[in-house]
């Protein structure tokens, strides 16, 4: 757990010595805030809530997420800094934990930091802060599942505009398996009942249904499995990758 | 028990066979010296030895400690500096320092103490605020030097420690390397020959992923047929009657000019390294050739690792 702790502090640092995390973080709120009152309508609607905001949590994941995930591995393996990491007193496990609890947890500062929407609703009128906070929860769940994802990417190869295209593309997948573009190729295909249980893969119908407020035990399995099944196999291919 | 121990050991990458079976133990005490040409697998016998590359076939083992099935606490007893030294950029060099100390389980002022402490056998105390990135070549290795004496290991594992640096940056680092010696077992590889000489109790000549030599420096200079030769410049040039006389002396294999345009000297070369320097200067002296210079050479090592690589 120490080692975790470790590694976590510095990389979480290391986020803050760089322009990443300020350049991160100013393109996150001004994206999150231009699609909430430009495309989304905040003022139109008419309503205290932050829907709009958060419906657009899964497209600006789709490539804000790549982008932080890329360097986790890619960059160690391209620097040489990944023979210095892993033959240092540490496990493998360990190092892709406090890596991928590092990127999560700065999402979550990056999340934290559009606070001032949530105080401008309660402002304006009386939202169901019940459903904000879940919406918060579900956004933060997201984005460790895409992490997770990217993490995993990352560990395979030394490009990192590589693992960023890959990542993007893998989480275009899960935000899309429920909807039309996956589902009617494979319909064509295979039978409904494969069908069915990709489209409960989509991240999307599991996002959507947090947002309205029902936080279910199976969304929470699922963003859970996701990223524990992603961490599994981030181990698995740094050990495999690492030295190549 | 040997602190480091390496047992048949292997690595093929796909067809390629870049260790094959190469056995041997050090002790306490002992400087080997890594020899090879580029390719030989000199640096991936020492990534098996610090546990980033997985052997596939043989053992090996730091302080008693397998590699593979005890690879932590291998790890702990060993310290590593991997080629190129490689840091994390972004870093300072304190901070960098300050992440391995609190790795290698070393808390709060004990982990001061041992930042310092390497600090100071490095001499790094006056970068330690800049980014690592923006530090000279000869500054990094050393950071990469004070990260791998942190926890002062018995065992150390220096891959190139002086690839990069400046003669005086190179004489600090086998000044440190020698300073540390008596109490720890150390591997260094090198494509400099007279490092091996300087600083190394051993030198093992690696190719094609076998240990083609393993002795002192003494011993392969011995190989060179120069181990031994004898080196005469005589005032004004040396009569071709006394250099025919000093080729048929007993011991003698043959005589060969300097070289060198400039060089009115000529090498005498012993048979089997024979001590053929008395009697040149003997017969020298009979003849009445006057002496500029004479001296006996311990051989070249070049010519030797070059001998012994090409063979293989």
């Amino acid at each position: 757990m120490r080692t975790i702790g470790i590694i976590f502090r510095r990389e979480l640092a290391a986020y803050f010595t760089t322009p990443v995390a300020y350049v991160f973080i100013v393109i996150f709120l001004l994206l999150a805030g231009s699609v909430t009152f430009y495309v989304g309508g905040f003022f139109e609607r008419g309503q205290a809530d932050l829907e709009p905001f958060f419906d657009f949590h899964p497209w600006l994941y789709l490539f804000l997420i790549p982008a932080l995930s890329m360097r986790l591995w890619a960059e160690e393996r391209r620097s040489g800094s990944v023979e210095l990491l892993l033959t240092l007193p540490i496990t493998v496990p360990e190092a892709v934990i406090g890596k991928f609890l590092a990127a999560w947890v700065f999402t979550g500062i990056a999340l934290a930091l559009t606070a001032p929407f949530w105080i401008t609703v309660n402002y304006l009128g009386h939202p169901d802060n019940g459903v904000i906070l879940a919406s918060y929860l579900g956004s933060f769940l997201m984005a460790g599942a895409f992490l997770a994802i990217g993490g995993a990417v990352s560990a395979l190869t030394r490009s990192q505009v590589i693992a960023f295209v890959v990542t993007a593309a893998m989480c275009f997948v899960f935000i899309a398996t429920g909807s039309p573009i996956v589902q009617g190729p494979l319909r064509a295909w295979l039978p409904a009942a494969i069908t069915d249980g990709v489209s409960s893969l989509s991240v999307l119908d599991h996002f959507s249904s947090i947002i309205r407020g029902q936080v279910e035990l199976r969304d929470l399995v699922f963003f859970g499995g996701l990223m524990a099944l992603f961490l599994f196999a981030n181990v698995e291919l740094v050990e495999l990758k690492k030295a190549d | 028990m040997h602190l480091i121990e390496i047992q048949d050991l292997s690595k093929n990458f796909g067809d390629i066979e870049a260790v094959r079976g190469i056995s041997f133990t050090v002790d306490r005490g002992e400087v080997v010296g890594f020899l090879g040409p580029n390719g030989a697998g000199k640096s991936t016998t020492m990534k098996m030895l610090a546990g980033f590359l997985a052997p596939s076939s043989g053992r090996a083992a730091i302080c008693g400690h397998d590699v593979v099935e005890d690879g932590l606490a291998a790890r702990r007893r060993l310290g590593y500096l991997p080629e190129g030294a490689p840091a994390y950029p972004d870093m300072t060099a304190a901070s960098f320092l300050a992440f391995i100390a609190h790795i290698r389980g070393f808390r709060g002022a004990e982990a001061r103490a041992a930042v310092d402490r390497a600090v100071d056998r490095v001499q790094l105390a006056s970068v330690l605020e800049q980014p690592i990135d923006t530090l000279s070549k000869g500054f990094k290795r050393r950071v990469g030097l004070a990260q791998a004496l942190l926890h002062d290991p018995e065992v150390l594992i220096l891959d190139e420690p002086t690839d990069g640096l400046d003669p005086n940056q190179k004489y600090q680092v086998r000044q440190l390397i020698g300073s540390m010696a008596s109490t720890k077992a150390i591997i260094i590889s090198t494509h400099i020959l007279e490092e091996v000489d300087a600083v190394c109790t051993r030198a093992m000549v690696i190719a094609n992923g076998r240990v083609l030599v393993d002795g002192t420096p003494a011993a392969l200079e011995a190989r060179s047929p120069y181990h031994h030769a004898v080196y005469v410049r005589a005032e004004g040039r040396l009569p071709k009657l006394v250099i025919d006389e000093i080729g048929a002396l007993p011991g003698v294999k043959r005589v060969e000019a300097a070289g060198r345009a400039d060089d009115q000297g000529v090498y005498v070369l012993p048979q089997n390294g024979a001590d053929i320097g008395p009697l040149v200067r003997g017969l020298l002296a009979a003849r009445g050739v006057g002496v500029a210079e004479l001296r006996v050479e311990r051989g070249r090592l070049d010519g030797v690792f070059r001998d012994i690589t090409m063979a293989a």
